[in-house]
């Protein structure tokens, strides 16, 4: 248990996928500055993340193993796929609110790199079942606190004086680098 | 179709530096901050992905008419999935430093917006030969933009730069922080402001530029008229 405990902290805040492993960097630019839609970006990821973790790790150890990994790229990235499809049909049909929310959202979920990432990450690190389910859902709560967080930086950097080369994604970078430094002060904690 | 033709020179140009995918269009931003420790390893990257984009955009200006438009994009995850495999099979036997060194960066290539972006933007719609060289080009500018990022980063992240083999100080008085997380975002900020900066300073200088030639040529009109109304003066 406590195992899984220092996992999930290490996932949410140690190894931050964002300003730690670098995944998931375009939608972090892209959205994060307007708050509802870094709060509707984050959700989406959260649940691919999740579930297309569990199914890319059963299909991985049960299917693709040990004579088929090397289809693991291929696999993946249609796994990813289906699931942001099968997703946005269910929500479209469950919660018409929600869709409205994420729908738009959902599609741009397929090419972004910290989905992939995470269910390569999975295989790599060796997981077990519960592991890749606390380390999925950790790390892509750490994606949404994060882009979240930055998003209520981002809205106040509109009203400060910055020279015009610098506005938007330069400056956004730089902000990016100070919170990383921030962030590397969780690393002592493990 | 009155289209000027472009040239592959124009192409590659374009991709070089008028549409510089890292510093101006701010496309694939994961491998850029993720493998820019050194030089080498983003001169790598920045290879592999010129590699990828050059077959996967000469494959799919090839299969451009065949595929139906409702399931292209789905069509070029799986060719670029396909090719990315094949980079992976050959790092692997050929260079496995490399290999390893990428990482998980280099599956991901797979979810690289430049290289969906180019598919979908250029060779969907361009002969193989104009993709091919728009594929150079781009991956040209990739390979540029990450090994200028990773040879800031690492010359003053650790005082050296191995792959060229010079030192310029000591590693113990190096901004070792440059090589970790923050430093890659702080470089890539640093770099795109200054571009931008420079551009704005340009675009202005122009626009100076072409006042004074408006005040100049309304100037001449002004006394062009002073004249004539002299002229219409003395003929009365």
């Amino acid at each position: 248990m406590t195992d899984l405990l220092t996992l999930a902290f290490s996932a949410f805040l140690v190894q931050n996928i964002i300003l730690n492993q670098f995944l998931g960097i375009c939608s972090f630019l892209g959205v994060s500055n307007k708050r509802d839609k870094a709060l509707g970006m984050g959700l989406a990821v959260f649940f691919v993340i999740t579930l297309s973790g569990m199914v890319t790790w059963t299909i991985y150890w049960k299917l693709l193993y040990p004579d088929l990994i090397f289809m693991r790229t291929i696999v993946f990235i249609l796994v990813v796929a289906a699931m942001v499809q099968i997703l946005e049909m269910a929500i479209k049909k469950f919660s018409p609110a929600l869709y409205k929310s994420l729908g738009v959202y959902l599609p741009l979920i397929t090419t972004n790199c910290a989905v992939l990432g995470v269910a390569l990450l999975n295989i790599q690190n060796g997981f077990t079942f519960s592991e890749m389910v606390v380390f999925s859902a950790f790390t892509s709560l750490g994606y949404t606190a994060i882009i979240i967080v930055f998003s209520y930086i981002r809205e106040q950097m509109l009203k400060a004086p910055i020279p015009a080369g610098f506005k938007g994604i330069p400056s956004g970078l730089i902000a990016a680098s100070i919170m990383a430094l921030l962030f590397k002060g969780f690393v002592g904690l493990i | 179709m009155a289209k000027k033709r472009i040239t592959p020179k124009d192409n590659i140009i374009k991709g070089l530096i008028k549409e510089n995918p890292t510093f101006v269009l701010i496309l694939g931003m994961c491998p850029t901050l993720g493998v820019t420790t050194s030089l080498e390893n983003g001169l790598g990257m920045g290879l592999s992905v010129l590699f990828v984009l050059i077959l996967t955009n000469a494959l799919i200006a090839l299969i451009r008419n065949i595929v139906p438009s409702d399931i292209r994009i789905p069509v070029y995850i799986v060719v670029i999935a396909l090719v990315v495999t094949l980079l992976e099979w050959l790092l692997q036997a050929f260079i496995p430093d490399l290999y390893s060194a990428l990482g998980i960066f280099l599956p991901l290539i797979v979810v690289n917006c430049i290289i969906l972006g180019r598919a979908e933007a250029y060779a969907s719609e361009n002969t193989i030969f104009d993709s091919v060289f728009d594929a150079i080009g781009m991956g040209l500018g990739f390979t540029l933009g990450l090994s200028t990022l990773s040879f800031v980063r690492e010359l003053l992240g650790t005082g050296s730069v191995n792959l060229l083999g010079f030192t310029l100080f000591d590693a113990s008085v190096a901004a070792t922080f440059l090589v970790q997380p923050p430093g890659a975002f702080l470089t890539l900020g640093l770099i795109v402001g200054i571009i931008n900066t420079v551009k704005i300073g340009k675009q202005k200088k122009k626009k100076a530029e072409l006042a004074i030639k408006i005040a100049a040529a309304k100037a001449k009109k002004a006394a062009k008229e002073v004249i004539l109304s002299k002229e219409v003066l003395v003929n009365d």
